[in-house]
């Protein structure tokens, strides 16, 4: 291992070469980078898809394209962003990259499942590709029955995708529970781990428990479909609330799939860029745990308007407010966190800040939607369509940005544009804010969504939205531009230019073929900066008496 | 007097592809719509206290996390200022913090509680009006027997609607009473409701039901005092007493046929009614047809018999729907539409 706080020449990117090197490779960081760049490659493909469904929306009736199209651009807009952007995002991009150094590990428990993992990935994105280039899906990203059983578009070729996408989930999910259980370092018990780590693991939890029940779903969909066995449809005898039931038991659980890494993120930058030890750890870190495990009984809570039972919808709208306590637990904390710390507005934190900020009124708006009686008349309409972009785009989203920034160095060996980075992090928070906000108003006003034509009285915010949507492509376009370019420019990388202390931090940037010779030993808790100071020579923070 | 009838019953303003455009009540509200019962204006002033209170607990949090930001900047990285405290836990600001909110929140679901459920126990003496959701209209059965695409109601009653859906999800939609059910094919579901205030407001479908989904809008309108009975026989009588070529065009707009057949020559998800009266239409079996008496009455009694080539087979069957009087009306409708 080179000296701390310096760069050595061999590293996993320079380690083999050519193309097929990284095809075939067992590499934890090389399968995130490969991982990293899909999902945005599909961030980009469902973004595109975002901005020509807002772009429609500007007048109240037709503007650029048709019914059809419309119908088939929110279904791939919603598919691909949860099933290729947001479930994978973090954990199988930023996660693979981080968590073995985290635990200074040479690698996962079973690299050859990454690998695999990855090339579900690709298989289920090309089949959804395959779906948009011959009749695109037009049932939404939920293929709600009996609508997707009879619908002319090709709904199998998505379904499929979605089904073996879940199988890249799964993998994900087991390598990181074992790896977490079994590759620890000596010293390093549980409350003495990341809180990234405590954040993947319950996910990993979930993803293994929850996304067989949709491929299971799925597949009964295909069924019904290529085969007319009756099972949601009810001219063929079934039942088409079954399909909710089955569908929410997993994609509610999906949506804290989505969202607890993105909690894992900002713990880490919160306490980093505070130069001050996370607050209340055993809470944010429990909670999580708690958020995963509550996250499995409330999936009617997408029922209330199904003609679910009474009682049913009580008991689930209940454990729905349960959730809220963790979760405001994490939020309190967060901001404990930086009180009398040394708060220093990088990217990172910014795009941490921006994740409070917005997080936040995507928490509080989900409220209006737990109450039963003010959910029957929100349900399906554009509020609904708000709240889960605040918490997916301005949650999710939002922290795969900051951790992407945060981790960029690590993974690169370079540094981004600081100034663009803040710059365009600012564009980024308004814009979606711009967006979403008046999706509020006119969802409470009572906008539904997914409609193609609307009443003119709602024009003016959809404007307001439609601005607000490209303000935010504008950002990304120069995220990504000073990011390609910071590959070849970008000023050297120091092994640990914010300070962190988590062992990715002790290792090179970009970090050796192996992470580390020796596994480390711990001794202390991953947030004690005191030893850890700033030199100006390198740009980064150089720990005392090494 | 006949023509004013069926002008009556073509209240909107029709957008280019045929779409109805009700409108919303006005409202001093900016959040929500006119609220048109009293149970809406119980649900609002829940969802006005939920509104406030978050207002006030975000800006709290928000201010607090800027100030701290401003307060314990870190200045630039050389100075290498240190963090004032490294205080890291305490368990009374824990259970502070998780307890407050819990009081919030059993308010609040009480509170959502109570009105849930009288929003979904419809009392004893309501009327009942049947709803029907079919791509990509809506229609209303009354007591009476008369069927319309409009939903009428009585000031001051109670009304049950009972939904059911012919093919795929719909959602019955009415946001000035803040109502919403599923329309689920193979059962029935309801909702109900009690009007306040005569006038009218928008409906729509709420759950995305394909290519129209956004053109399934309807609107309901209040009758004060005995409006609501003298309609229903207005309509009976009128309808009776009209001649065939308006009766049919009356059909054509209530049974909501134009979502899909557009009277102006435009292709929609069916063909055009303009111009379709005695031309030969190639099926997409291949065969061709004349479009005569016979094969219109087949096309609404058993749509999937003959598609014509090159449309969807999406049509629903309106077996027991029309008396044979209202199709021979629309028969005669089609062929004015030349």
């Amino acid at each position: 291992m080179a000296a701390p706080g310096t760069t050595i020449d061999e590293n996993f990117i320079t380690h083999e070469k050519g193309l097929l090197s990284w095809l075939t490779t067992l590499d934890h960081k090389r399968i995130g980078v490969m991982y990293l760049m899909c999902v945005l490659g599909a961030f980009l493909l469902g973004g595109t898809a975002a901005l020509v469904v807002r772009t429609e929306l500007w007048t109240p009736g037709p503007t650029i394209i048709s019914h059809d199209v419309y119908n088939q651009a929110f279904t791939l807009h919603g598919a691909a962003m949860v099933f290729l952007v947001i479930i994978p995002g973090i954990p199988a991009a930023l996660g693979n990259i981080v968590l073995p150094l985290m635990l200074g590990a040479k690698d996962v428990a079973f690299p050859r499942l990454n690998l695999a993992s990855w090339y579900l990935w690709v298989i289920g994105a090309l089949f959804l590709i395959a779906s948009l280039v011959t009749n695109a899906a037009d049932t939404g990203w939920t293929f709600y029955t009996p609508y997707s059983t009879t619908t002319t578009t090709s709904v199998i070729p998505a379904v499929f995708g979605a089904f073996i996408l879940g199988f890249s989930s799964i993998f994900t999910g087991l390598n990181f529970m074992t790896t977490i259980h079994k590759l620890r370092p000596p010293g390093m018990t549980w409350f003495r781990m990341p809180l990234f780590l405590w954040a993947l693991y319950s996910t990993a939890v979930m993803q293994v428990l929850a996304t067989p029940v949709l491929g299971i779903t799925l597949l009964m969909l295909i069924v019904e479909r290529a085969v007319g066995i009756g099972i949601f449809d009810p001219k063929l005898g079934g039942d088409p609330v079954l399909f909710q039931h089955f569908f929410w038991f997993y994609s509610h659980p999906a949506v804290y799939i989505m969202i607890v890494p993105a909690f894992g993120v900002v713990s880490e930058i919160f306490p980093v860029f505070s130069r001050k030890r996370v607050f209340g750890y055993k809470f944010i870190a429990l909670s999580s745990v708690a958020i995963a495990i509550l996250g499995f009984l409330v999936w009617g809570h997408h029922m209330f308007t199904s003609g679910q039972s009474v009682v049913a919808s009580t008991v689930f709208s209940a454990i729905t407010f349960l959730i809220a306590i963790p979760t405001a637990i994490k939020v309190f904390n967060w901001v404990t966190t930086m009180y009398k710390g040394a708060v220093h507005l990088e990217t990172p934190m910014i795009y941490s800040l921006g994740f409070l900020w917005v997080f936040t009124i995507g928490g509080v708006t989900g409220m209006f939607l737990s109450v039963m009686s003010t959910d029957i008349h929100l349900h399906d309409t554009y509020f609904v369509v708000a709240h889960f972009h605040y918490v997916m785009m301005g949650g999710a989203i939002t922290a795969l940005l900051g951790g992407l920034h945060y981790w960029w160095p690590k993974m690169s060996g370079r540094m981004y544009n600081e100034k663009l980075g803040q710059v365009s992090s600012l564009i980024v928070l308004f814009g979606l804010n711009l967006t979403f906000f008046p999706q509020f108003i006119m969802g409470s006003r009572g906008m539904p969504r997914r409609y193609y034509n609307y009443l003119p009285e709602f024009q003016e915010m959809h404007q307001l939205s439609t601005i607000g949507a490209y303000m935010m492509g504008l950002g990304f376009v120069i995220t990504a531009w000073y990011l390609i370019v910071s590959l070849k420019k970008g000023r050297i990388a120091p092994a640990n230019p914010w300070g962190g202390h988590t062992l990715e931090w002790h290792c090179s940037s970009p970090p050796p073929y192996y992470n580390f010779h020796d596994a480390p030993v711990i001794t202390e808790g991953p947030y004690e900066y005191a030893d850890w100071t700033y030199d100006k020579k390198i740009g980064g923070y150089v720990r005392k008496g090494q | 007097m006949t023509h004013f009838v069926a002008n009556s019953l073509l209240l909107f303003s029709a957008q280019p592809d045929g779409a109805f455009v009700p409108k919303l009540a006005p409202t001093d509200n900016f959040w929500l719509p006119n609220a048109g019962s009293e149970l809406a204006r119980s649900i609002d002033s829940l969802f006005m206290f939920i509104m406030w209170s978050s207002i006030v607990s975000v800006l709290i949090i928000l201010i607090a996390a800027a100030w701290i930001c401003w307060k314990y900047k870190g200045g630039a990285r050389e100075e290498n200022r240190a963090a004032l405290s490294q205080e890291d836990h305490s368990t009374t600001l824990e259970i502070v913090w998780s307890v407050v909110p819990m009081f919030f929140l059993v308010t609040v679901f009480v509170w959502g509680f109570k009105d849930f459920v009288a929003l979904r126990t419809s009392p004893k003496d309501s009327i009942e009006i049947y709803a029907t959701g079919q791509k990509w209209k809506w229609t209303f059965k009354y007591p009476s027997g008369h069927v319309d695409s409009e939903l009428h109601v009585p000031q001051g009653k109670n009304v049950r609607i009972l939904i059911k859906s012919v093919d795929v999800l719909h959602s019955l939609f009415i946001p000035e009473y803040r109502v919403k059910m599923d329309a689920v094919p193979g059962r029935y579901t309801e909702l109900w409701f009690n009007p306040e205030q005569a006038g009218t407001s928008p409906i729509f479908c709420a759950e995305y039901c394909g290519t129209q989904h956004s053109d399934m809008m309807s609107q309901v309108t209040v009758h004060a005092g005995d409006g609501y009975d003298k309609w229903l026989l207005e309509m009976e009588k009128r309808i009776d007493a009209l001649p065939p070529v308006e009766l049919g065009q009356l059909m054509v707009k209530q049974f909501g046929c134009g979502a899909c057949h557009s009277l102006d020559g435009k292709t929609g998800t069916g063909p055009t009614f303009k111009g379709l009266w005695a031309k030969t239409e190639t099926l997409a079996t291949g065969q061709t047809v004349l479009v005569d008496e016979n094969y219109v009455r087949r096309s609404i009694l058993e749509p999937m018999a003959d598609v014509v080539q090159g449309f969807p087979p999406q049509m629903p069957s309106f077996k027991g729907q029309l008396s044979d009087k209202k199709i021979d009306g629309i028969v005669e409708y089609l062929k004015t539409l030349k």
